[in-house]
């Protein structure tokens, strides 16, 4: 069984809610990504979701868009990101999900792409800007590769969508809180409870939601309604904060812990 | 028909967006269709390229230019139009198309400005609001645009991002439209972007060549041997090219921008040296790297400067339909020269790769022979450019 399948069994047993963290891969180096997945674990993250740096992020705010940036600027690419999980595959077991643009996995090559993501260890694949309709390659070789292809659903998604987007989601259904980029915001809609309701009432795989999420006490509210929380930009902006400050990797965990507490406190 | 029902053209186009943006271009397309067969949309919409615009514009023969390059060289004359390029063909269409959906707020990315222009000016003819995303490399060398959009109403942002140029506007355009897409009506300027904005773009702007197709018939009672046009991302020769696709004599010849020389690596030339990638919602030819990154591109004209172009430039290359060769600045210029010296025409640096291409083409192919350039903008905007390195 996947791994991020198995994280949700254990996490439906104990009744607790997912944490997700997001952070990009290289920033502010690959040396530090490395040690930074083992270190989200023990803070209580469940899934790490690893951000490949892109040189258009159109679905990214300015958080990440800089973050990506710096990683490229470090030359930070696949070859290297697959290498650095899989030495990190050896001290933990969390599932970890690449969160990626389609253009570096075509010019990859799918096959490729898929057989070192089962190499290094990845669990699932998040591509922005592939929505269902142009998965039709991808959507089956994941499958036989057991490698989970996560669908985004969004407010603005009609009921047919949300179905088929729930039915061909592998390992959790990720809805996007807002219409907009990622980045931490203040407040977030009001109609998340009722969607997420909605998209519950259509499959019995977990949702989880992502985008804008920016406190614990957000992050509580979203998953008092939801599986599982996705928290990105303000993770990054916490390692942007500490960048030249020693004790990246604590200061780091001590924010994810207060996001995993407060998460599965509910 | 191209596209497909999925948006395609071959294994180009396609819709790669984030899922927010699926029910609009869904609602974009149902409703651009309907409003294609309305008898009343279409009236309107050639009322304004008439009495607004300035269409029909001539096909001029271009006789000294003629005379001195061999062949017969036709211009069409776009650079006439309201706000002096073809956008406007385009941004009238989407305009009404807007207003007929009820969004109230235009967004618009650009690089030399032409679109943005064009853009700025629909919005304020029919009242509506209009943001335009322009990189901040642009905005410093086509200052006299940024100011025409002001003073037109519109709000001009700079984008601070990645190269600064039309690729990271249109990020940001996207970015915007992912975040105000209940009201806000995202007019693209080029046959680029997510289906079915390629089809939509070249419906358009298909005006050029069907009028270009009528008026060599009248003056020469034949077909042209060759239509030419640049190509940035490729609106301005998708119009002219598409009404001669079923005529399998003439060729078509699309010119990219080779920059600072193809061998450089400092060029725009994506269908010349680019390969096939996702960029902006479509698969198409793209400058990238080894790791799929999108390069950054490199042209003396702000219009030609995307490291992406048309899905439906792709599927003509790869059919061997179209050919794409490539002009350099620097030949760009001479051309920049040639057609104001010899015809008292002032070109856009865009067009200006066109007009070399052309007026070589003209050397080898024989005095009968009749070549249509598309004159797609004016030069006005390039004067400080050109001051600077003439």
């Amino acid at each position: 069984m996947n791994r991020i399948d198995k994280k949700f069994r254990k996490l439906k047993a104990d009744r607790k809610k997912a944490c997700i963290v997001y952070i990009t891969a290289g920033y502010p180096d690959l040396h530090k990504t490395k040690r930074l997945i083992p270190a989200l674990e023990r803070a209580g993250a469940d899934i790490v979701e690893l951000g490949i740096p892109f040189s258009d992020p159109l679905a990214d705010g300015p958080t990440i868009q800089a973050a990506s940036q710096e990683a490229l600027k470090n030359n930070v690419n696949l070859p290297k990101i697959f290498k650095m999980v899989k030495m990190a595959r050896r001290v933990t077991d969390i599932p970890i999900v690449f969160m990626t643009y389609y253009n570096p996995v075509l010019k990859y090559g799918q096959k490729q792409f898929l057989r070192d993501c089962v190499k290094s260890g990845v669990d699932g694949l998040i591509i922005p800007d592939l929505p269902m309709e142009e998965s039709r390659d991808l959507k089956p070789a994941a499958r036989k590769s057991k490698i989970a292809l996560i669908f985004l659903a969004a407010p603005t998604s009609t009921r047919e969508r949300l179905k088929n987007i729930s039915r061909d989601s592998r390992g959790f259904i990720y809805y996007v809180s807002l219409t907009g980029v990622t980045g931490a915001r203040q407040k977030l809609p009001m109609e998340v409870a009722s969607k997420v309701k909605l998209i519950k009432s259509m499959t019995r795989k977990p949702v989880c939601v992502g985008f804008g999420v920016s406190s614990p006490q957000q992050a509580e509210q979203i998953a008092n309604v939801a599986d599982g929380v996705i928290i990105g930009s303000a993770v990054i902006k916490v390692i942007e904060r500490n960048l030249n400050k020693g004790g990246l990797t604590d200061k780091v965990g001590k924010f994810v812990k207060q996001l995993a507490d407060a998460i599965h406190n509910v | 028909m191209l596209p497909n029902k999925d948006g395609r053209f071959g294994r180009f186009g396609g819709r790669f967006v984030p899922e927010t943006l699926m029910t609009a271009l869904d609602e974009l397309e149902t409703e651009y269709k309907r409003a294609r067969s309305d008898r009343k949309f279409t009236d309107e919409l050639n009322y304004y390229l008439k009495e607004y615009a300035g269409r029909p514009t001539p096909l001029y023969l271009a006789r000294r230019l003629s005379k001195q390059s061999g062949a017969k060289i036709y211009l069409k004359r776009e650079d006439l139009l309201h706000t002096g390029a073809h956008k406007i063909n385009n941004t009238l269409g989407q305009a009404l198309l807007a207003r007929r959906m009820g969004k109230p707020r235009l967004i618009a990315e650009t690089g030399a400005g032409q679109h943005g222009v064009a853009t700025a000016t629909v919005a304020a003819l029919f009242g509506l609001r209009c943001e335009v995303f322009m990189g901040d490399e642009d905005i410093k060398r086509q200052s006299i645009n940024v100011f025409k959009m002001k003073l037109l109403g519109a709000r001009v942002t700079p984008v601070h991002s990645g190269s600064k140029t039309l690729k990271d506007a249109m990020n940001e355009a996207i970015r915007d439209w992912v975040t105000n897409v209940r009201d806000t009506y995202y007019v693209i300027g080029s046959v680029a972007g997510p289906h079915p904005y390629p089809m939509m773009v070249r419906d358009f702007q298909s005006v050029i060549g069907k009028e270009a197709k009528r008026q060599i018939k009248a003056k020469e009672k034949r077909f042209p041997d060759y239509l030419v046009a640049c190509v940035g991302g490729g609106s301005n020769a998708m119009g002219l090219f598409y009404d001669f696709i079923g005529d399998k004599k003439v060729k078509l010849i699309g010119v990219e921008a080779a920059g600072l020389g193809l061998g450089t690596g400092r060029h725009a030339a994506t269908l010349c040296k680019g390969s096939i990638g996702v960029l902006h919602g479509a698969k198409e030819y793209i400058l990238q790297d080894r790791n799929g990154q999108i390069s950054v591109a490199h042209s003396i004209s702000a219009g030609l400067d995307y490291p992406g172009v048309g899905p439906e430039h792709s599927y003509l290359k790869e059919t061997g339909r179209a050919k794409y060769v490539a002009v350099t600045d620097k030949q760009a210029l001479e051309g920049f020269k040639m057609l104001s010296e010899l015809e008292g025409i002032i070109p856009a640096l865009e067009s200006s790769h066109a007009v070399y291409y052309a007026a070589r083409l003209a050397k080898g192919a024989g005095k009968n022979k009749v070549i249509i350039v598309c004159l797609s903008g004016r030069g006005d905007k390039d004067i400080d450019i050109v001051r600077g390195v003439l």
